[in-house]
C-alpha cells in the first residue's frame, strides 16, 4: 500500500512540476495546487499507513493511526488554501494590468 | 516567568490584529504602531538580557511536555536575532511614516507589517520543525502582500514569480519534514537531533539534510537559487525593501545555521563542505551581479546575496571562531543593509530615481546624507574601524587557520569588489555637478528622512569601536551553538 501511495504522490508531484514549467499564469497556479496535494499525500504515506484503526491513543489500544501527520496535513491544507487564493487573485491582477497571461511576455526587459 | 519568551511573537500579533479595525484612522494607526514597536524593542532587549544571565529559556505551549507539544526556545542566537529584528522593525517603521504614500497606508500596511514581524520572531524562537514551517508561512503571506503593495505593473509581475518560488520552496520544506518524520518519528528539533545521532543508516539523513538546505537556500538567497531576489526587492517602497533586505533572507540563514549546528552534525565532512562550496559561489556571483548593475537598489540587492555567502562561510568552516565571525557578521549586515536601503529610499525621495546615471552632485546639496551614506558603505565593504571589518577578519583568520585558502581568497576578492561597487554608488550619486536645482528639492526636508537612519549608523560605528565585548558575546553564542547538548537538555529537560 505504501509503495502504491508513494508512486501516486510521485506522479502528482511530476504533474505539478510540468505545470510549473508551462507558460500560462493559471496553469502555474494549478501546479501549486497539485504540488500541495502530492506533498500532503507523501506526509501521510511516509509516516506509515495504518488501516482500520482510529487515530486515538488510549491507554491499551492494539492498533492506532498516528494522529500527528493528520494534524500536520490539516494545518498545511489550510495554509496552502490561503496561499492558492492569494495567488489566484495576484495572477488575475497581473493578467488585468499586463493584458497577457503568457509568462514568456512577462519576463521584463533589462533597461527598466 | 518563562512567558517572556512569548512576548516577541504575541506583541506584534495582537497589535496587527487590532490595527485591522482602525484602517480609516491613519493618525491613530501611526501612534499605536510606533508605541507597539518600541514595546517590542524593549521586550527583545529584556529577553536577551534574561537569557544571557540565566541560560536558555523554554516554554511548552499548552503545557504539553516536549517532545510531544510545541516548544518555544530562546537561546542566545535566537534572542539576538529577535533583538535585531526589533531594531530594524523600529527604524523601518519610522522611515515608513516619512515616505509611505497616504493611500497605501490605508490598505492595511501596519497590520501586515506586524504580522511579518510575528512570523520572523516566531521562526527565530520556535523549537519545532513543523512550527517553523507555519511561522515561515505567516512571514511569507505578509511579505507577499507587502511586496505587491501599491500594485504597480512591475511589482505585480515580479511578485508573481516571488510568490510562486516561495510556495514551491514551502512544498519542498513539507517533503523534507515528511522525510525527517519518517526517519525519526518526531518533529521537535531537539528530539530529532537525539534520534538522528542514534540512527544507524546515516546516508538517508543526508538526503533530508540536503533537501532542507535547498529549501532554506531558496529563502536565504544562496547560489544557485538567488535568481528571484534582485528583481523582487527592486519593486516595493524603500521602507519595505529595507525590512526585507535586512531581515527576510536572514531568516533562511538562521534556519540553515540552526539545523546544521543542532540536527545535521552527523556527517560534517560531507554537509559542511557542500555549504562551504555554496558559500564561495554565492559570494562571488552575488558581487559580480552588483558590479554589473547601475541602479542603487539593485546593487544593494545583489550585495545581500554576496554577503549571505559570508555568513554561510562561517557555518561551513565550523570552528568556534568562524561561527562567532558569522554571527557578528549577521548582526553587522542586518543593521548596515537596512540603513543602506533606507539611504536608497531617501535619495529616491530627493531625486525621484534610483538610476545611478540620472543623478549626481548630492554631496554639494545634501552633505549630511552623503557622509552618513559613506560611513555605511565603507562599513559594508569592511574598512576598519567599522563593524564590517572585525567580522570579516574573524572569518578570514579562521579560514587561514583551517587551511582553506581558496575560500579565503574568494572572500578577500569579494571584499575588494564590494568596496568598488559601493564607491561606484558614491561617485555617481554624490560627486560631480549637482543635477538638481534648488527649487526641486527645497520642499523636501532631509532631517525627518535621516532621523530613523542615524541610530543604525551609530550602531555600526559602535559595533566597530566596541568590537571586543561584542566579539566575546558572539563567541559565547557560537560556543552555545556548537554544543547542541545544551539546547537539547534545556528542551527535553534532562
Amino acid at each position: 500500500m505504501e509503495i502504491l501511495m508513494i508512486f501516486t504522490s510521485g506522479i502528482i508531484i511530476a504533474v505539478a512540476t510540468y505545470l510549473f514549467l508551462t507558460r500560462s499564469l493559471l496553469r502555474v497556479v494549478f501546479g501549486v495546487v497539485m504540488l500541495s496535494h502530492g506533498v500532503h499525500l507523501l506526509i501521510l504515506t511516509l509516516s506509515g499507513l495504518q488501516t482500520g484503526a482510529p487515530p486515538l491513543l488510549t491507554e491499551n489500544a492494539d492498533a492506532y493511526t498516528d494522529p500527528l501527520p493528520q494534524a500536520v496535513i490539516l494545518t498545511a491544507i489550510v495554509i496552502s488554501f490561503g496561499m492558492t487564493a492569494f495567488l489566484l487573485v495576484l495572477a488575475y491582477r497581473t493578467y488585468q494590468d499586463h493584458g497577457t497571461d503568457d509568462l514568456e511576455e512577462l519576463r521584463g526587459n533589462a533597461d527598466e | 516567568m518563562n512567558n517572556i519568551v512569548l512576548l516577541p511573537v504575541l506583541i506584534p500579533f495582537i497589535a496587527g490584529t487590532l490595527l485591522i479595525l482602525f484602517r480609516n484612522y491613519p493618525k491613530a494607526q501611526r501612534v499605536a504602531s510606533a508605541v507597539v514597536v518600541l514595546i517590542l524593542l524593549i521586550s527583545a532587549v529584556h529577553l536577551l538580557y534574561t537569557v544571557y544571565q540565566g541560560g536558555i529559556l523554554t516554554i511548552e505551549l499548552g503545557n504539553w511536555s516536549a517532545p510531544f507539544g510545541i516548544v518555544l526556545v530562546a537561546d542566545l542566537f535566537s534572542t539576538l536575532m529577535v533583538l535585531l529584528t526589533a531594531i530594524v522593525g523600529v527604524t523601518c517603521l519610522f522611515f515608513a511614516f516619512q515616505t509611505l504614500a497616504k493611500e497605501r497606508e490605508k490598505f492595511f500596511f501596519y497590520p501586515f507589517y506586524f504580522f511579518l514581524l510575528t512570523g520572523v520572531n516566531g521562526s527565530f524562537l520556535t523549537g519545532d520543525l513543523f512550527n517553523l514551517f507555519v511561522f515561515f508561512e505567516v512571514m511569507l503571506i505578509s511579505s507577499f502582500i507587502l511586496i505587491v503593495f501599491g500594485g504597480s505593473k512591475y511589482q505585480l509581475r515580479e511578485s508573481y514569480k516571488y510568490v510562486v518560488i516561495n510556495i514551491f520552496a514551502s512544498g519542498l520544506f513539507l517533503i523534507a519534514i515528511a522525510y525527517i518524520y519518517s526517519l525519526t518519528g518526531t518533529l521537535n528539533m531537539a528530539h530529532i537531533a537525539v534520534q538522528i545521532a542514534e540512527l544507524e543508516q546515516q546516508g538517508v539523513v543526508n538526503v533530508a539534510a540536503i533537501l532542507l538546505l535547498i529549501v532554506f537556500s531558496i529563502k536565504g538567497g544562496l547560489f544557485p537559487l538567488y535568481f528571484w531576489l534582485p528583481n523582487s526587492y527592486f519593486g516595493p517602497p524603500a521602507a519595505i525593501a529595507a525590512l526585507f533586505g535586512g531581515l527576510l533572507t536572514k531568516v533562511g540563514i538562521y534556519a540553515i545555521i540552526r539545523s546544521f549546528t543542532l540536527i545535521f552534525v552527523h556527517d560534517i565532512s560531507f554537509t559542511h563542505n557542500i555549504i562551504l562550496m555554496v558559500a564561495g559561489l554565492t559570494m562571488f556571483f552575488g558581487v559580480l551581479g552588483a558590479v554589473a548593475q547601475f541602479d542603487f537598489k539593485r546593487i544593494l540587492s545583489f550585495h545581500i546575496i554576496s554577503q549571505v555567502g559570508y555568513m554561510v562561510m562561517g557555518l561551513g568552516l565550523f570552528t568556534p571562531l568562524a561561527l562567532a565571525g558569522a554571527i557578528y557578521y549577521i548582526a553587522h549586515h542586518i543593521v548596515v543593509k537596512a540603513a543602506l536601503f533606507l539611504f536608497a529610499g531617501a535619495t529616491q525621495k530627493i531625486t525621484g530615481t534610483t538610476d545611478l546615471k540620472k543623478m549626481s552632485g548630492l554631496l554639494k546639496t545634501h552633505p549630511a546624507l552623503a557622509w552618513l551614506f559613506f560611513i555605511a558603505a565603507v562599513s559594508l565593504a569592511g574598512i576598519p574601524p567599522l563593524s564590517g571589518f572585525f567580522s570579516k577578519f574573524a572569518l578570514i583568520l579562521s579560514g587561514v587557520e583551517e587551511g582553506r585558502y581558496l575560500i579565503v581568497a574568494v572572500a578577500l576578492l569579494v571584499g575588494i569588489l564590494t568596496l568598488f561597487s559601493m564607491m561606484k554608488i558614491f561617485i555617481y550619486v554624490f560627486w560631480g555637478a549637482p543635477s538638481l536645482q534648488k527649487q526641486d528639492y527645497a520642499h523636501i526636508k532631509l532631517m525627518p528622512l535621516l532621523m530613523p537612519i542615524i541610530p543604525l549608523i551609530v550602531l555600526t560605528i559602535s559595533m566597530g569601536l566596541f568590537a571586543e565585548p561584542i566579539f566575546v558575546f558572539s563567541e559565547t553564542v557560537a560556543n552555545q551553538l556548537l554544543d547542541p547538548s545544551i539546547y537539547i537538555d534545556s528542551v527535553l529537560g534532562e
